[in-house]
């Protein structure tokens, strides 16, 4: 199957588009591709509750995006494009099916084309709460649990997103087939799984709405984490991450978590372009140039973060966006309220004990209380987080710092151990080589 | 006369839209404030904020709370196209005014024309977010 056409890809979606008709100009093109786009989760959503099948639903979207293709050139943007994919899409599942259990030939293109256009209003008429739940019930169908992180992601930029094979293959730095075959197999299993098309209860809903909002937030950090791939390709993952986001917020407008969610990814994203220097490293947010913030970014997350705060349903995503609002609230490092972050983090450890929000918190308290009283948070955490590099990277700057030079080697040697990327280890090394000198001074 | 630019589209194929796209666009609505500045007739410019970042005051109409302000998260209209920004600026003729509009770019959504009825240019300098 042809791969739909992409925003960013508009050399596939003309030799898509040529090879079941006219060449179509890139003028038509640059206007009709986005809203393809833009209507992909909708139709998908609601092509996989009438089919029952992601694959019908996926091939009958394929069809209807190359009959736009060829009849919005000359009969201008339908009023509701989503509505007349839906419905293009859907006639073209029902003759398929009818044609294969009888063989009868398929009625002319023209007219189908009609009908759509008679018969939009209905669907119009579309209860806007039956959109939410299905494209929330697409969404979920993704987060499938017996299926790994790196899996379900793939399976939303694929299915929802509609990024093409071989670009998430270079997302997750694999071949093309290989994650043809990843998705081909996710999608078997997440069809073996009945999620009701009933409309979800309250609970349900409430339940989905916070599996797929970690979903979003883990395809932010596969972005966001600088840790491999292409940085074009990973700038891409952090784009469709805040698209969902936004999609699911006007959906579901009175959630104050996807409101955190939201404002978290656009906060952190406001970073990007300070965040990695010429040679591709991490430069620490203390460190970065705060003139290139994206300044837009940036509001738009604090007017969602007030927003949020106003409706006191506090939770872990309006926290972790209220932290990274104070951050963006200081124009210089030194002028950060350490103060209010460690609240922020104290809230946060109430809402969602974890070993390693205790490890950011104690990173915090070295600024507003010192290194000593940071270090005796971290060791209470050896146990959990012994095989995490982040807390020995931590314990061997605050011994380093206190002046203890021999355990700060250890801690770092292990720290390095643990690394993952080329960037963690150059940097230990870094520290590494710092507290070295040190100890020979001595 | 003056008038006003209303200009709604879909925030979901504006989000869908390249960036190259996008930057081609602002080069049109460069265009036309340039164009209009110089001949004095620029009044305010805005781009609004996606309205994921809207709330909506509106009034509760049962019986037992009548009267009473209500707060809403949201747009005020659940439509597919949204208000995103406008032009005030003035012109002479409304063939002046759609010859303005029709400068813009309009991949999707719509351009709406309406005379004012009543101005304040207010004191506020410039400002932008981004």
């Amino acid at each position: 199957m042809a791969e739909p056409p992409r925003v960013d890809k508009p050399a596939d979606a003309s030799s898509s588009a040529a090879s079941s008709s006219a060449a179509i100009s890139s003028a038509d093109l640059a206007w009709i591709e986005p809203q393809l786009v833009a209507a992909r989760p909708q139709a998908i959503a609601a092509l996989t509750r009438y089919f029952r099948d992601l694959d019908t639903a996926e091939e009958a979207f394929q069809e209807a995006c190359l009959r736009a293709l060829r009849r919005w050139p000359d009969q201008g943007p339908p009023r509701d494009a989503p509505a007349w994919l839906i419905f293009v899409g859907r006639n073209y599942g029902l003759d398929q099916k009818r044609r294969q259990q009888r063989r009868e030939p398929l009625p002319e293109h023209d007219d189908l084309i009609e009908t759509a256009h008679g018969e939009v209003q209905m669907i119009e008429a579309l209860d806007q709460a039956e959109v939410r739940d299905d494209v929330l019930r697409l969404l979920f169908v993704c987060c499938h649990p017996q299926l790994e992180v790196p899996q379900q992601l793939a399976l939303a930029l694929r299915i929802v997103a509609g990024l093409t094979v071989p670009e998430i293959a270079r997302a997750f730095l694999v071949a093309p087939k290989t994650m043809e075959q990843r998705i081909t197999r996710a999608k078997r299993r997440v069809a073996e799984r009945n999620i009701p098309f009933a409309q979800p209860t309250a609970d349900e809903r409430t339940e989905r709405l916070r599996t797929v909002s970690t979903m979003i937030y883990l395809l932010f950090n596969e972005g966001y984490s600088a840790s491999a791939g292409d940085h074009q390709i990973r700038t891409t993952l952090c784009d469709e991450a805040i698209r969902l986001a936004r999609l699911l917020l006007r959906l579901f407008p009175d959630q104050a978590e996807i409101m955190g969610l939201l404002a978290l990814c656009l906060l952190q994203h406001a970073r990007s372009r300070a965040r990695l220097d010429a040679h591709g490293d991490l430069i620490l947010l203390e460190d970065q140039d705060r003139g290139q913030w994206d300044a837009g970014a940036i509001a738009e997350g604090l007017v969602l973060v007030e927003k949020a705060l106003r409706r006191h349903q506090p939770g872990p995503f309006q926290i972790q966006a209220a932290i990274a609002a104070v951050h963006s609230h200081a124009s210089r490092a030194e002028d950060t309220d350490w103060q209010e972050i460690e609240r922020l983090y104290i809230s946060l450890e109430r809402l969602m004990p974890s070993p390693v929000v205790t490890l950011n918190r104690a990173v915090v308290v070295e600024k507003t209380r010192g290194a000593a009283a940071a270090l005796e948070l971290v060791e209470g955490l050896r146990e959990p987080l012994d095989g995490y590099f982040h807390y020995h990277g931590v314990h061997g700057a605050l011994l380093a710092k206190l002046g203890h030079e021999t355990p700060a080697r250890a801690a770092y040697q292990r720290a390095l151990t643990l690394a993952r990327t080329p960037a963690e280890r150059a940097h230990i090394r870094q520290q590494l080589e710092r507290v070295g000198k040190k100890l020979d001074e001595v | 006369m003056l008038y006003s630019i209303l200009i709604y589209d879909s925030e979901a194929v504006v989000e869908a839209r390249p960036a190259a796209e996008n930057a081609a666009h602002l080069e049109q609505h460069i265009a036309l404030q340039k164009t209009l500045r110089s001949a004095g007739r620029l009044g305010p410019v805005a781009r609004l904020m996606p309205t994921t970042a809207a709330v909506t005051v509106t009034q509760n109409r049962t019986a037992k709370k009548a009267g009473k302000p209500v707060i809403l998260d949201g747009p005020f209209a659940e439509t597919k196209e949204h208000l995103v920004g406008f032009y005030i600026f003035e012109c002479d003729s409304l063939d002046e005014a759609i010859a303005a509009a029709q400068t813009l770019p309009l991949d999707s959504g719509a351009l709406e024309v309406r005379p004012i009825g009543w101005f304040e240019p207010g004191v506020l300098p410039t400002a932008t977010s981004d």
